[in-house]
């Protein structure tokens, strides 16, 4: 065991946070959250100087360590996270790299890579969420198109997507995991309406996407038809274990900002609070060892994908609830002033404990597929 | 960074299990609950020999000449043992007491207002030999304890040793707990079907895993703050580990007989080793101070 850094491993670390060094200030100003094509063209801006840099496949060119230390030095830099580019980067990309003919990854991968292009995850419906399998919206082959009929919800990034990942029932007789394709919709055909929808923090982060009569060309069919469930499935193990590195390194800053207020404004006098957040720091940084050893476990290529990191995510998003429900404690009344930082934190807090895979569905993931312990019901 | 157990971690972690399993399975278990006080001197010999408490010392010194996370892994087995005595004491010992690092000698040390085995060790470590201890009806069938007016501190190296038998304890109240709901049935089907009882099952898993990271980290580091993370980690993961697993095992959990009570009570005789929860806490809050944002 051990937790430095090869010779290889330094030398990547010292280069990126010399780039680092010179890119960040020539960062334009970050957009408001509500501005939807501002936050486009800004994500696309990072990705695009990424590549320029030649980092632009680190999310899945490169060992898991590498990404480890990529996302870990960026997010300690204060350097932006993939933002709008999340689906192409950490989803819809990987999977066209690994069941993609080499017509599609050569026509989708490139602009993912350099920053043009934007793609959202349309898996999600009203009567489909923990339970994705039950989805219903059909896809019916009428020569070289298919022809898309249904409705998404939860689309994060709908707006300002060039194309959507969508997962769509291709044989409405074959058993539930069986009739499934994936295909990657244009978002700018005719048929898909978009309704933004509010969050609970205020702004629109996703949508319901309707779709009447899409036409998607059968070319854009990634695996073969109704083998959709199998090439998602491929994806959801994909990232093994970094897909919280640079919140972890985000929410280890923020305590250590925290205490600092809480000293500033005399909390820190409290012993009860600053018990609080001195567990808080025994949390993140077991959360950070916790990294390490997933990341660790996956470059040696041994574990199960995909389970240590629901372990994982069971247990940070519940700790990063608490981290802001600690600095509500900190800020008293001023928590409730949303112009205080910290208080929109807390809001979109609340969405770790649903957004891909409720915790009671990863307790139900630990318990059968790690644990081996019989079927639940 | 390559943070995971090397080859020959696994095996020396291996080797330990077996020998354990081989001198303290179940029935020495029970024979030495009924036998509160006694150490097993023969066993204590043979882990001398095996190197249990010489295993840091360096090979010029007669030691097996191996670090803090070859120890780390020895004392997640025998937390997980249950395996009795002042271990930790005996182990920090070893090169400065004469005999301890061979197993001859059996060493106690003074802690936070307690000493483990007072009667049953050869040699008391720190403020003057324990002298003013009062016995007290131990909670612990098998860790005999005195009060002592005055604490001490607890080196952190021991408060690490601490966390991975609490480590290793908390891993085998959710292995007993898994076996248990796998096997019985109630309703027609293993109770392991129902929700409930998986949830509390994978949450015990998602306590050990993450202990296991700290305390594995803390061994290769030694940092202090690593150390104090270990330590509430492994408290929290044993402690509550125990608790759900003799939940999970209804009325025979609450047996004599059922050895998840000697894991609970150990933890919590553990939880008392390394000093007050609360210090460390107030030792990692200070932390956040240390460093500039
Ligand atoms: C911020 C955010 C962004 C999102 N972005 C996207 C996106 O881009 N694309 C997309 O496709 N989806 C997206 N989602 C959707 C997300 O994946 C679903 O919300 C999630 O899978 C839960 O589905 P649901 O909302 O239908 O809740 P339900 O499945 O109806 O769950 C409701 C409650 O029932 C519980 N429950 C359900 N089944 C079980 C069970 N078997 N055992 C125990 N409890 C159970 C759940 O844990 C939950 O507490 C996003 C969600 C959020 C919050």
């Amino acid at each position: 065991m051990n937790l430095t850094d090869t010779p290889e491993e330094e030398e990547f670390r010292a280069r990126l946070r010399q780039w680092l060094g010179r890119a960040l200030p020539a960062l334009p100003p970050k957009p408001s959250p509500d501005d939807w094509p501002g936050r486009r063209a800004y994500d696309l801006g990072w990705q695009s100087s990424l590549y320029d840099a030649g980092y632009g496949e680190v999310h899945w060119g490169s060992t898991p360590t590498m990404r480890l230390i990529f996302l870990e030095e960026t997010e300690k830099a204060g350097a932006p996270y993939v933002g709008a580019n999340f689906v192409g980067l950490l989803h819809a990309g990987p999977t066209i790299a690994a069941e993609g003919t080499p017509e599609q990854r050569e026509r989708w991968l490139p602009p993912i890579l350099r920053g043009d292009e934007v793609w959202c995850q349309g898996f999600s419906e009203p009567d489909a969420g923990s339970d994705l399998a039950a989805l219903r919206t059909r896809a019916r082959r009428d020569g070289d198109d298919y022809v898309v009929t249904g409705s998404k919800i939860w689309t994060s990034h709908a707006e300002v997507a060039d194309w959507c990942e969508l997962l769509v029932r291709t044989d409405p007789d074959a058993p539930r995991h069986r009739g499934i394709s994936w295909l990657a919709m244009p978002m700018d055909a005719p048929g898909i309406t978009v309704r933004p929808l509010r969050t609970l923090a205020g702004s629109a982060e996703f949508a319901e996407v309707f779709l009447d009569e899409v036409r998607v060309p059968v070319a854009n069919r990634v695996g073969d038809e109704n083998d959709g469930w199998r090439v998602t499935m491929v994806t959801l193990s994909f990232e093994r274990g970094t897909a919280f590195v640079g919140e972890v390194v985000a929410c280890r800053r923020a305590l250590r900002e925290l205490a600092v207020e809480a000293r500033k404004n005399g909390r820190w006098d409290d012993p009860v609070l600053r018990r609080r957040l001195g567990r808080l720091n025994a949390e993140f940084r077991a959360l950070w060892r916790l990294t390490q050893w997933n990341v660790s476990e996956a470059e040696l290529g041994g574990g199960v994908p995909g389970v240590g990191g629901s372990v994982f995510k069971l247990r940070y998003s519940h700790a990063r609830q608490e981290l802001y429900d600690a600095a509500a404690d900190v800020l008293g009344p001023e928590s409730l002033d949303l112009d205080r930082p910290w208080v929109l934190d807390r809001l979109s807090s609340l969405s770790y404990t649903i957004a891909a895979g409720t915790s009671q569905i990863q307790r139900n993931i630990v318990a059968e597929r790690i644990l081996g312990l019989p079927k639940g019901r | 960074m390559r943070f995971q157990l090397t080859d020959d971690q696994v095996a020396l972690r291996g080797g330990v299990r077996e020998m354990l399993a081989r001198r303290f399975g179940p029935e020495a278990l029970r024979a030495a609950v009924e036998e509160p006080g006694r150490l097993d001197r023969t066993l204590w010999r043979e882990l001398g020999a095996a190197g249990f408490f010489a295993l840091r010392l360096p090979e010029a010194a007669g030691g097996v000449g191996l670090g803090l996370p070859e120890a780390v892994l020895a004392f997640e087995e025998a937390g997980r043992a249950l395996l009795p005595g002042p271990l930790v004491a005996t182990h920090l010992a070893a090169g400065e007491v004469p005999g301890a690092a061979t197993g001859e000698t059996v060493v106690t040390a003074v802690g936070n207002g307690l000493v483990e085995w007072l009667a049953g060790a050869d040699v008391v470590r720190g403020d003057g030999g324990a002298v003013g201890a009062v016995p007290l009806r131990s909670v612990d069938p098998l860790t005999p304890l005195h009060r002592v007016p005055t604490g001490m501190g607890v080196p952190p190296v021991a408060v690490l040793l601490t966390a991975a038998e609490q480590l290793g304890s908390a891993t085998r109240a959710c292995e007993l707990a898994v076996q248990h709901a796998r096997t019985r049935e109630q309703f027609g089907r293993p109770i392991g079907a129902f929700q409930a009882v998986q949830h509390l099952c994978a949450e015990m898993l998602v306590r050990t895993e993450t202990a296991r990271a700290a305390v594995y980290a803390a061994a290769v580091t030694a940092d202090p703050a690593d150390i104090g993370t270990a330590r509430l980690l492994a408290d929290e993961a044993a402690v509550r580990g125990a608790r759900d697993c003799l939940q999970v095992h209804g009325g025979m959990g609450f047996t004599w007989e059922f050895e998840v009570h000697l894991h609970l009570k150990r933890a919590w005789v553990r939880t008392h080793r390394a000093g007050p929860a609360t210090e460390s806490e107030e030792n990692l809050a200070a932390e956040l101070l240390a460093d500039p944002v």
